[in-house]
């Protein structure tokens, strides 16, 4: 490594209204370095990005790039002087072919012919398989990925900048793309690395900056600095653990016998002789590997997929053929995984996204007239309850970081006083603190007597939180197992299933 | 009734003049929702346009002039949609509906000096032994300029799209107005020119209207090609050859009808007149059947929030 650092920040400072997002952000990154950047929701590594991408212009301070002055004012700028960007949302067009996608975002693009030519050499060489004439609709989140990393590495990047990019991949995906960071890195490449995944950071990152509402408050050597440390830098105080109180439960309140129903999409999973009950006071977490029957479960008990008579039964009742209006009513309420689009209602406002499933239980109309002042101040209860972090309830839902919409998901039905509640993912791309307060609430409903259904994909949650497990895996759900004491390789089993053998006879 | 009276060889060069206004109208509007707009305005520019041209060729003496006036009128009032529409992102539709009503109103209030005038007319353009051919002479090789610029932008129009990185900003810009922001594209100036581009093209189509076709100026002349256009393009599925076609089966059925019209076919007049209409949806939506081609921002606002 040189004396001269590669890219050098002092003193960067960006301010929105109402808000500042950098606050006097100085770091220095030297070439062939992976340096994280950590911050909670909102701390400000966005825009820190965008400023050194050309997105963004700083209101104050400098970059420099091997001691010269940078300051771009587009992003074309920024390529030219090395620096590549790879988005949290992929900026590809899912119409046009992978060629097409990275002839956009290079400069100086060579003819179509050469291009794809180099795209097959670049992916050889860095273990990155991509055919360029693909249309890029039709890949996989990995592949996409792949896409704009091969677009970065055509123009022989200086800096790498990566944007969360592992919460889209499957864990080989992320093997993967480990890979390639670090033979990267040996040649020379530095990368800044954004991820809330602390362990991921431990094992690849060299450095580490931690942002805290706009400032550094920190740097550390992710190696020699535990994740808790870490997270406890980007929070600024100790964090909790969530904590229960062992209650014994009580009634019965969900009760499904032998549910089965075929998946309302054409590449869904059918839900197969699904039985469990659930007591009040109980939490019941569902694990297993995405796509098999998560999604469909959460539907069948809202309501959105009907079900034949005598399958569901909600305190004795059968609702297997009642709409989500009627259920909500009744109390059962539920959170589904995707926040913008399903949970809510991406260009509404906070307060109509609160109207919108809490108008029954919460009064917010009376005889079909709504009554906006007490859903406002609904809305406003959930933000200051939850600590969601918007400048108020008129915001439209879209605005909001995807941790503070999923606080503001998730706490609207909290707050509607559920009998049942019924999530699917309640932490997905929640950072470290918000996720706890999440745990904490949904540990107390139960306490207060409510029967919860927790369906996730992250394990260490479920233990956490769930005093049953069990696993769904084709459609089926296992034996619902008491969570103390189960070890790591019998949840794998319930995982498994006859899944796992179906693949060894292959 | 007597078909003979029908001259096969006028019938033809006769649609390929009909259907001319229809295609200047169509690819202009394939430019600008290639670019993720959606502009309902070309009925509007097409009728300022054909006036514009229509007054100017008059005044002047000169076709030619005409047409570029016409263009240069259709894409001004194209830049007052593209104001609404990009700069104070209001909805396109009701901009567009706007747009039109507002075209049809102002051309009539420039042209009341204009009705009953004859406009000079544009030559032929000489082509020498070429037009004696047999047949194909008389068909391909008697025709003004303008008809041919009208083809020769289809082919231009599809070889950009398809070869250039212009074309591929394009239709970037159109796939994911957000995705090309953040790769440094100015999405709003590159809709803002193809909004301009499809205001000078619908503009040039209705001054052929106006100077070639019919000639004279009467109020609403157009009399829905520019709604024709909007469909046509979809229902080509946004592809520039697709869409020639399709404007050839407007015309050339729209020729027909006027020809059993003259010959006396004994059907109801507005039967034959509503049947280019008809019949070329049809024939469009049964060719359109699998979906796809259109862009995926279409009509979309873009707004660049940070």
């Amino acid at each position: 490594m040189t004396d001269t650092p590669l890219l050098k920040l002092s003193g960067l400072t960006k301010a929105y209204p109402g808000v500042i997002a950098n606050d006097d952000v100085s770091l220095s990154i030297a070439p062939g370095e992976v340096h994280a950047l950590l911050g909670e929701n909102g701390a400000g590594k966005s825009t820190l990005v965008k400023m050194i991408y050309g997105l963004v212009k700083p209101d104050a301070g400098t970059m420099q790039m091997f001691g010269a002055a940078f300051a771009p004012d587009e992003p074309r700028a920024a390529r030219t002087a090395g620096v590549g960007m790879v988005f949290q949302h992929f900026s590809l067009f899912d119409a046009l072919t992978v060629a097409e996608n990275i002839a956009l975002g290079m400069e100086n693009a060579p003819k179509l012919n050469t291009l794809s030519q180099q795209i097959r050499d670049v992916s050889e060489t860095y273990g990155l398989p991509l055919s360029p004439d693909r249309v890029v609709g039709d890949l996989s989140a990995g592949e996409r990925q792949r896409v704009e990393i091969i677009r970065c590495l055509l123009q022989d990047p200086k800096l790498l900048i990566m944007d969360e990019p592992t919460s889209v991949l499957t864990p080989q995906e992320v093997e993967i793309l480990f890979k390639t960071l670090r033979k990267l890195s040996v040649e020379g490449t530095a990368i800044l690395y954004i991820s809330h995944k602390l362990e991921e950071i431990r094992s690849l990152c060299d450095s580490a900056t931690v942002l805290r509402l706009g400032k550094v408050v920190g740097h550390c050597t992710p190696s020699q600095t535990s994740a808790r440390d870490m997270a406890e830098m980007m929070v600024g105080k100790l964090l909790q653990t969530p904590t229960r109180a062992n209650k014994t439960p009580g009634e019965v309140v969900l009760s499904l016998q032998e549910l089965s129903a075929n998946s309302p999409s054409d590449f869904g999973m059918p839900l197969r002789n699904i039985s469990v009950e659930v007591r009040a006071g109980e939490v019941l977490g569902i694990g297993g590997v995405a796509g098999n029957g998560q999604d469909e479960l959460l539907a069948a008990l809202s309501g959105e997929m009907l079900t034949a008579p005598g399958m569901v039964h909600f305190k004795g009742r059968d609702v297997g053929l009642l709409g989500p209006t009627p259920r909500r009513a009744m109390g059962i309420l539920s959170a589904p995984e995707e926040r913008l689009g399903h949970a809510a209602a991406p260009d509404m406002s906070l307060t109509e996204n609160a109207m919108l499933t809490a108008a029954l239980r919460e009064k917010l109309e009376h005889r079909g007239i709504l009554n906006w002042g007490r859903a406002r101040s609904f809305a406003q209860k959930i933000i200051e309850t939850f600590d969601v972090r918007t400048p108020g309830p008129s915001n439209a839902a879209r605005s909001l970081s995807g941790g503070n919409l999923q606080k503001f998901v998730i706490g609207r039905e909290v707050l509607q006083r559920p009998e049942l509640l019924v999530v699917n993912q309640p932490t997905w791309g929640v950072d470290a603190s918000a996720a706890a307060a999440i745990r904490q609430a949904l540990l107390d409903l139960a306490e207060n007597g409510a029967a919860l259904v927790i369906i996730s994909q992250d394990l260490d949650e479920l233990m956490e939180i769930s005093d049953r497990f069990a696993a769904l895996n084709e459609g089926r759900l296992s034996e619902p197992r008491p969570t103390q004491g189960l070890n790591v390789e019998e949840i794998g089993l319930m995982m498994g299933g006859a899944h796992g053998m179906e693949v060894a006879h292959v | 009734m007597d078909l003979s009276a029908i001259n096969p060889l006028l019938f033809v060069a006769g649609f390929l003049v009909a259907a001319t206004p229809l295609i200047f109208a169509a690819i202009g509007e394939l430019v600008v929702e290639k670019s993720g707009t959606l502009n309902l305005g070309v009925e509007g520019m097409m009728i300022t346009g054909a006036i514009c041209g229509f007054a100017t060729a008059v005044e002047t003496g000169s076709p030619l002039l005409g047409f570029a006036a016409a263009a240069v009128g259709g894409a001004a009032l194209s830049l007052l949609f593209a104001f609404l529409t990009q700069i104070t992102l209001a909805n396109q539709v009701a901009s567009g509906l706007a747009l039109t009503l507002f075209g049809l109103g102002l051309s009539a209030l420039l042209g009341q000096s204009y009705v009953g005038i004859k406009p000079p007319r544009l030559p032929d353009i000489n082509f020498g032994p070429l037009a004696d051919i047999p047949v194909i002479g008389p068909i391909l090789f008697t025709h003004d300029v303008i008809l041919y610029l009208g083809i020769i932008l289809v082919a231009a129009t599809w070889a950009v799209l398809k070869f250039t990185r212009a074309g591929l900003i394009l239709r970037a810009v159109g796939e994911s107005h957000d995705a090309a922001h953040a790769l440094g594209y100015k999405v709003v100036r590159i809709r803002t020119l193809a909004i301009m581009f499809g205001g000078a093209c619908a503009g040039i189509g209705g001054a052929y209207i106006s100077l070639i076709r019919v000639p004279q100026w009467t109020e609403g002349m157009t009399a829905g090609i520019g709604w024709i256009a909007l469909a046509l393009v979809v229902f080509a599925s946004w592809k520039p050859w697709r869409l020639l076609l399709g404007a050839y089966l407007f015309g050339g059925i729209t020729q027909l009808q006027l020809n059993l019209q003259g010959a006396g076919v004994a059907i109801p007049v507005e039967y034959l007149a509503m049947s280019p209409y008809v019949i070329t949806i049809i024939v469009l939506v049964v060719l359109s059947r699998h979906k796809g081609g259109a862009p995926a921002c279409l009509g979309r606002t873009f707004h660049a929030s940070s």
